[in-house]
């Protein structure tokens, strides 16, 4: 066994010390009738045999050549840089920072981690990660029922599908519940949040109104005047954002935004599959005391040296329990590392190339599938680096480029009946000109 | 050597450290910092126009095809830019690296904190999270482009299953916390289900147990009952019976306890929560004690959740990220959050033989069950299919432990435990003395009452040795608890250098109580005003005196 | 341990000093020590309702959280708005300058069910 540093006679000596004659008699106290009855693992493995069996299945993942899939989670380039920094196991194999005097390193991180998500967000306080941009959007909707005492959550039927089903979930918890609010996805329409249906769905039952910007399709949705809306109501107003969108469109701070939720994932974080990622969260500073998840302040020590500790913890479950703001403990701390680490290394005019390459991208492809008469958009609003394309025979013609290692975005007719053949489109600043032009060739060739 | 000898700083720490062996808080006119700052803010080094990662200009052609799409309304234009910083690749890493060196970690030293199986993350598992084909695999693409992923995702449950005696797993919650979220939501419908749902609102938990129990409990509506201990350690079974009725949901228990118990009991605390209806929750944050030993599913527990950080060794990352898949019984199934990776052609048998055996099963396809499949789902409880980062470590740690490694794992870690056990008694009180589990409480009562050295006091004098404290005042039952779980990874020689410490702490609490209250001395900072920072929050650089 | 002569205790560890149909109410010296370093007070709102023995507010700590429970029941008139920005006022001076609110008192009988300063002595020795 690899990891266990213990020789036999370490373990006598072990024994000896506690009076035992093996490690069975440790075990004494699990009653007979619960003991486990199996235990059919496989055998242990070397380092080569555990590396051989974790490259073949490494190698049953086909990662295409080309891909327009984002739906959430995007492609993006991760720095060797941001790869050198979290892969330092000072900060990988640190826990929760319980003992500020050793954990510096993490807290002052997390320190610049809240100050950035304040800064990209144009919010007074940021905490220190959630799961994901999913659970971060639920918990925001949970923190404005805490804070208007009220039971209803409105969220509009553009935002991601995945982020609305995980909302659901977590206010059938407590009981809270849920409106859509129908985003105009007729055909001719705008693909937005209409603000006439935003209105009606509000009244003084309503604790918030959510809205993702740009929205699951892309679109630029009327943030001020949604936000004003809700407003009018006494609603909080939840934006849903994208982190590299906000190099270039406004702040949520800026259009009256109440509490922001974001997945972090394109700020520097592989897609793994899914995970794990990182939701951010932002609000403003007479809300922080609902707000659910780790929060880390500046102070002094005795002799006046700056330092970091965990604080406002009496909102937290270890203190509160059953009248915590939320059960969250354990959660994203080192993709929040990673998010610090990449937003210093791309630097403002850093990420506004990503937001205008990937812009550029996508308004390339689409505009490239629409002069071929393979494709045209969907919806009329402007878009940010996402948008869906309606594509004759969709769904078929998408499973037949994968094949070939194409994958030409994101099916929306599982999620959206009516936007049957209709693909979802990503590109980000990872898109050549090339991809663009093989997305095009592919689909003519596959009618 | 002597326990008080302190090893020379860290290769590349802060250098320019004061009489007391702090690192680099100084006040120096070179560089202008002015206040005392062990390292400065990112922000500090940030100059207009500095840059690391440069991307490339898009083509003529691309800008041209661009061009003729809709361009973004103005009023949807930022007004003032965010204020990232702007540095040097060099100087971002020296930056992070310096932060880096101001911490404690499992891969510098002993790390003691109970509850948390700190123990050695082994580096073939960060190999493997970073192989492209698998960090590289976007959660939507079609499952004919992910059988890896999924095959791992389908692997990694049988094995939990295989571990915990549970009929079926879900990997979707991203921590213990989450596990514990969804778990009682499945109870909850379940209940629901039966007719039940009105009238089942209180959920138990013994006064042990972790604040995330009650606190989801809350999350899901249910009233918590806290549930009193007995003189053992294990839950009192007549309070316990007192308390459950036709209103109970559900029972939490954290099995080995905090106390480091095992419930030698918990027979009979399953037999009679199921004999009012209610659902048995069993918290696997301290799996870590009885792997191949105890499996919740063979004592009867409806559903458990495990934390995969903990006893799967994937990193602790500083608070995260984690992962907290959890088992259920045959009848909580109907329930599981969605999606479930399943095998769609192919014989399990077959393919885990196959797999075992490092090879691929042709034929074989696995596939995410299609929403709506599980009519009784209680839903999603997080975007995609969980934190396969760390479902993909915790599969390589229990192949590379194999049936034997794991047996191990728990052996050592008891063994560990307890030879602290003994060898502390002396020092230190033990309120329920028996043999313990992976972990071991201690108070620091009479060092209180004797020397009036608190236990926070010897946890921030612990720090001097370079060994992170135990987890302290926790659990909640233990007056001046020190909660210490050593681990399996932890050699005899450190086991025995931290017996020498904690014997040296408890002399010198009866010799020179002062200077544990002045501890820690020879950390990057000293105690933190942490009542200041709660009562004036300063929770991000204000640019304005930069 | 001595407390003030001149005010009233309830088991909850809230003091009142009446003063004819007013009364004013905080909390004790030995709740703010058991409590510790306070960092913030959940104030009530002028014009709620107390009722005797009922949770009205909540009071951290660095480590540590608990409700603030009327000592009687009436209506609030004023509370102590220097708490919010100086908390740390109910740890240094817990019987005056770190009261509470003052209530118009509803019942002045249900003083009868509060404790002396002797008999809150005891029951905190």
């Amino acid at each position: 066994m690899a990891y266990a540093p213990h020789t036999l006679d370490d373990r006598d000596a072990m024994l000896a010390a506690i009076g035992v004659g093996s490690v069975d008699e440790l075990f004494a106290d699990i009653p007979d009738s619960v003991r486990a009855r199996a235990f059919d693992i496989p055998p242990p493995l070397t380092e080569q045999e555990v590396r051989r069996e974790l490259t073949r299945l490494a190698g049953r993942n086909r990662i295409p050549e080309v891909s327009f899939l984002g739906a959430g989670a995007y492609r993006h380039l991760v720095p060797a840089a941001v790869m050198e920094v979290i892969g330092r196991s000072e900060f990988a194999t640190a826990y929760t920072p319980y003992q500020p005097e050793v954990s510096q390193g993490t807290l002052q991180s997390i320190y610049e981690f809240q100050t950035l998500v304040c800064e990209l967000t144009g919010m007074e306080v940021a905490s220190a990660s959630h799961y994901d941009g999913a659970t971060a959007t639920a918990e925001a909707a949970l923190m404005a029922c805490r804070l208007t005492r009220r039971d209803t959550v409105a969220i509009s039927s553009a935002v991601n599908p995945q982020v609305r089903r995980v909302l659901d979930t977590y206010c059938s918890g407590p009981g809270i519940r849920v409106i859509e609010v129908e985003a105009d996805i007729a055909e001719g329409g705008s693909g937005l949040t209409p603000i006439d249906a935003a209105e009606s769905s509000l009244d003084e039952h309503v604790a918030c109104l959510v809205v993702q910007h740009p929205n699951f399709f892309g679109g630029i949705e009327p943030m001020a005047e949604l936000a004003a809306t809700a407003h009018r109501h006494g609603a909080q107003f939840v934006a849903v954002v994208e982190p590299t969108s906000l190099a270039i469109l406004e702040a949520p701070g800026a259009y009256g935004a109440d509490i922001v939720a974001a997945e972090g994932q394109p700020l520097g974080i592989p897609l793994s599959f899914g995970g794990p990622y990182v939701g951010l969260m932002a609000a403003r500073m007479d809300s922080v005391r609902q707000m659910p998840g780790r929060l880390v302040g500046a102070t002094r020590d005795a002799a006046g040296r700056r330092g970091y500790v965990l604080t406002l913890q009496a909102r937290e479950q270890h203190i509160r329990r059953e009248k915590a703001a939320s059960n969250i403990c354990t959660n994203q701390a080192l993709c929040a590392l990673a998010a610090t680490a990449y937003l210093s290394a791309v630097g403002p005019e850093g990420l506004r190339e990503v937001a205008e390459l990937s812009m550029v991208q996508t308004r390339h492809a689409i505009s490239t599938l629409e002069a071929a008469g393979v494709g045209e958009r969907r919806f009329s609003a402007s878009y940010f680096a996402e948008a869906a394309v309606r594509i004759p025979d969709a769904k078929r013609r998408h499973a037949a480029l994968a094949e070939q290692g194409v994958l030409a975005g994101f099916p929306l007719e599982d999620a959206y009946p009516a936007l049957r053949d209709c693909l979802l489109v990503a590109a980000t600043e990872l898109t050549t000109d090339d991809d663009v032009a093989r997305l095009v060739e592919a689909l003519e060739a596959t009618p | 050597m002597s326990v008080t000898e302190r090893p020379a700083a860290p290769a590349g720490a802060p250098s320019d450290g004061d009489a007391s062996g702090r690192g680099a808080a100084f006040s120096s006119a070179v560089g202008g910092e002015e206040l005392r700052v062990v390292q400065p803010l990112i922000f500090a080094s940030s100059r207009p126009g500095r840059r690391d990662v440069r991307f490339p200009k898009p083509s003529d052609a691309a800008q041209a095809a661009a061009a003729s799409q809709l361009e973004l309304p103005a009023e949807a234009l930022r007004t003032a830019a965010a204020r990232l910083p702007e540095v040097s690749e060099l100087d971002l890493l020296r930056h992070f690296n310096r932060l880096s060196h101001l911490n404690h970690a499992i891969d510098l030293g002993f790390y003691p904190l109970g509850s948390c199986t700190m123990k050695y993350n082994p580096k073939v598992n960060e190999w493997a999270a970073r192989l492209p084909g698998l960090s590289e695999s976007h959660p939507l693409d079609p499952p004919e482009l992910s059988q890896g992923s999924l095959e791992i995702q389908w692997l990694l449950a049988e094995l939990l299953r295989e571990i915990s005696g549970m009929a079926a797993v879900s990997l979707q919650p991203a921590a213990g916390a989450q596990g514990e979220l969804t778990g009682l939501l499945m109870a909850r419908a379940y209940h629901r289900s039966r007719g039940e749902g009105e009238q089942r609102t209180t959920v138990l938990v013994p006064d042990s147990s972790h604040g995330t129990n009650p606190a989801t409990a809350t999350m899901v509506g249910y009233r918590t009952i806290t549930i009193p201990s007995n003189e053992r350690g294990g839950i009192d079974l007549a309070a316990l019976r007192e308390a459950l009725g036709s209103d109970t949901a559900a029972l939490m228990i954290t099995n080995p306890s905090t106390l480091g118990m095992f419930e030698d009991q918990i027979d009979q605390v399953v037999a009679a929560v199921h004999e009012v209806g209610a659902i048995a929750y069993m918290d696997g944050a301290n799996l870590n004690a009885i792997l191949g030993r105890f499996r919740a599913g063979d004592a009867g527990f409806d559903v458990m959740h495990f934390n995969l950080h903990k006893t799967f060794s994937t990193p602790h990352g500083g608070g995260g990220p984690g992962a907290g898949p959890v088992g259920v019984s045959e009848r909580l199934a109907p329930f599981l959050p969605e999606p479930v990776p399943v095998l769609v052609e192919g014989s399990p048998d077959e393919v885990k033989r196959n797999a075992w055996a490092g090879r691929t099963t042709p034929g074989a396809r696995f596939a995410l069950e299609a929403e709506g499949t599980r009519e009784q789902s209680i839903g999603k409880v997080r975007a995609f299919a969980g934190n396969f980062g760390m479902h993909l470590r915790a599969y390589t740690y229990i192949r590379s432990n194999g049936d034997a490694g794991l047996r191990e794992v728990s052996d050592d870690a008891v063994l560990a435990a307890n030879y602290l056990r003994v060898r502390l008694t002396d020092a230190y009180d033990l309120p329920y003395d028996r043999i313990c589990k992976h972990e071991v409480v201690f108070s620091g009562r009479r060092q209180k009452r004797e020397h009036g050295v608190t236990t926070l006091d010897i946890a921030k004098a612990i720090l001097d040795y370079q060994i992170h404290p135990p987890t302290i005042y926790f659990p909640l039952i233990v007056e001046e608890a020190l909660m210490i779980e050593p681990t399996e990874t932890e050699s005899l020689e450190t086991l025995d250098r931290f017996v020498a410490v904690m014997h040296e702490i408890a002399e010198r609490a009866a010799r020179d109580p002062a200077a544990l209250r002045a501890a820690p001395t020879t950390t990057p900072v000293g105690r933190l005003d942490e009542a200041s920072a709660a009562r004036r929050p300063d929770l991000r650089h204000d640019f304005g005196t930069a | 341990m001595t407390y003030p002569d001149d005010l009233r205790y309830s088991k909850d560890h809230e003091w009142v000093r009446a003063d004819g149909s007013t009364a004013t109410i905080g909390i004790t010296s030995f709740a703010a020590d058991e409590l510790g370093d306070i960092v913030f007070v959940e104030l009530p709102e002028v014009g709620a309702a107390l009722k005797q023995f009922a949770a009205f507010g909540v009071v951290e700590s660095v480590k540590a959280v608990s409700d603030l429970f009327a000592p009687l029941s009436g209506t609030v008139s004023e509370v102590n708005a220097r708490l919010q920005t100086e908390p740390e006022l109910l740890n240094s001076d817990p019987f005056g300058d770190g009261w509470i609110a003052k209530v118009d008192v509803a019942d002045g009988d249900e003083l009868k069910a509060l404790l002396d300063a002797d008999g809150y002595a005891k029951l905190t020795s």
